[in-house]
């Protein structure tokens, strides 16, 4: 089985987002960058797959295609997919920051091109927050999609994914190819050791250009302006319960 | 009102979600759904059908094309405007108020669609008496500070049912194994805006206050002074959940 892991490099984690001043977007100069959290569980699921961890059997996952779209630098995002144990790497080259029905159109054209089975993704990237790609990519596929999955099995042809959906799980049983978007339970993803980002340095990296696949990217949506949420102020401290409950009673929250 | 019904459309495949919807789009301007995990299952999928760029998690309506949402985990909000004909949006629920309710619109019943792609396996629902955590006007929410599954469960129910509350949980809570994964509140879990947030014995990540800084009131219960959860809190008490929780209990009465 053949699996593409769609990537993106995106403001770090653990870095709070500052909004610029003059209001035309996120600030993300001299910001540290790293993989999307989601797509390295992708990355993560992926690799076990082809190793045969926890309860998947080995050389279940053939090979692994990592794919980027983005700014040159995204390259590392590759590499650190690459260092995990995917195969080889694409990068479509785009400074333009492409919204969800453009990158999912692309990824399409990705998947006639390498033809993979199974599609492993995040459910979301923590930029842009849209949650929409995955299913994006599925549409226009007409394949099968499970989204937010917390566990993944493959046998008889088909992906098994329980999901996380409002109030509990749900599992389907989605036939061979399809899409999948992870959520956090799924996996916990590896550090790359040392040997691996070695190794990683020679697989190879395919660039290419948004003009390559021919598809249209143009935007649909025009972002008016970025601004930070209104912030909330400490309140007080109260010495006790019974103040606490006095004053809850008082502005009317009990 | 428009009724279908089928057997996938039961357990709100994607796939037979969108190929009903799809096919009643031609008549409408804009398809809406709440973006709760259902939403934002099918609602893409209907948008790329559609060659419509979606708009996620909507939590104002400037204008007929032009909204207002939170990206980069609420830490910004942006204004964008569409240039698609046809609008497909979620909505955050907690950002607007309900509807009234009473409307006596005629039913009228649609033929549903199966769609024949994934196909349902099976779902395990957690049976709760308490009111849904995302609806919920009071949430009683415990951090990693509890240090068991037990003793999570021993602290928030009985609060939580003193207050007729839904229980909620930080990431670092659950990722302990404390309190089961729908419980979480914040940027990767569900985002609630109750009147009341009680937080106990959580620090206050960045990625818990995404989830429920917009509460109207928020109260925090923390050994640690300096923790964040303290500034945007409206009331805090300094101190340890083990004294305080119960002390709550009998001001409560």
């Amino acid at each position: 089985m053949k699996v593409l892991v769609p990537v993106k490099r995106v403001i770090d984690y653990n870095v709070k987002a500052r909004v610029k001043a003059d209001q035309t977007g996120v600030d993300l100069a001299n910001v540290k960058m790293s993989m999307n959290p989601f797509d390295e569980i992708a990355v993560e699921e992926a690799v076990r797959l082809k190793e045969g961890k926890e309860h998947h059997a080995a050389g279940t996952a053939s090979e692994i295609v990592v794919v980027s779209i983005g700014v040159t630098q995204a390259q590392e995002t590759i590499r650190t997919a690459l260092a995990m144990g995917a195969d080889r790497g694409i990068l479509i080259q785009s400074d333009a920051d492409l919204e969800p029905l453009a990158v999912a159109k692309l990824l399409a054209a990705v998947v006639a091109e390498e033809k993979p089975d199974l599609v492993l993704m995040g459910k979301q990237s923590i930029d842009g927050d849209n949650n929409a790609v995955g299913q994006m990519l599925a549409a226009l596929l007409d394949w099968p999609q499970a989204t937010f999955a917390a566990k993944i099995e493959i046998a008889g042809g088909a992906a098994k994914v329980t999901r996380e959906v409002d109030g509990g799980n749900q599992t389907l049983s989605a036939p061979l190819p399809a899409v999948v978007t992870v959520d956090l339970r799924l996996n916990t993803p590896r550090y790359a050791s040392l040997p691996n980002i070695m190794k990683a340095k020679k697989k190879e990296i395919a660039m290419k250009a948004v003009a390559d696949y021919g598809v249209d990217v143009a935007p649909r949506l025009t972002v008016r302006k970025v601004t930070a949420p209104a912030t909330r102020s400490a309140g007080i401290k109260v010495a006790d319960a019974a103040e606490l409950v006095s004053k809850l009673k008082t502005v009317g929250a009990l | 009102m428009l009724l279908a019904e089928s057997g996938e459309l039961g357990h709100t495949l994607a796939e037979a979600v969108t190929a009903t919807v799809v096919g009643l789009a031609d008549g409408y301007d804009a398809v809406l759904a709440p973006a709760s995990m259902d939403g934002k299952n099918y609602m893409p999928r209907i948008a790329a059908k559609l060659d419509v760029a979606p708009i996620s998690d909507i939590v104002e309506v400037v204008s007929a094309d032009t909204f207002v949402r939170p990206i980069y985990a609420g830490n910004a909000l942006e204004t964008i405007q569409t240039s698609d004909a046809k609008k497909v949006i979620t909505v955050r629920p907690t950002a607007f108020a309900p509807a009234a309710e009473g409307g006596s619109a005629p039913v009228e019943t649609v033929s549903g669609t199966d769609a024949g792609k994934a196909s349902f396996v099976g779902e395990e629902m957690v049976k709760s008496d308490r009111p849904e955590l995302g609806a919920a006007k009071i949430v009683v929410s415990g951090g990693r500070a509890l240090g068991s599954a037990e003793e999570f469960h021993a602290v928030m129910d009985p609060l939580a049912d003193k207050l007729g509350a839904a229980v909620g949980a930080s990431r670092a809570a659950v990722d302990a194994g404390y309190a089961p994964n729908d419980y979480q509140v914040g940027q990767t879990g569900k985002v609630v805006a109750p009147a009341l947030y009680i937080a106990i014995g959580i620090s206050g990540a960045i990625q818990h206050l995404a989830g429920m800084k917009d509460s109207k009131v928020i109260v925090a219960i923390n050994k640690d002074a300096d923790a964040p959860i303290f500034q945007v809190a409206d009331y805090g008490i300094v101190g340890d959940y083990k004294t305080v929780v119960p002390e709550l209990m009998n001001a409560l009465g």
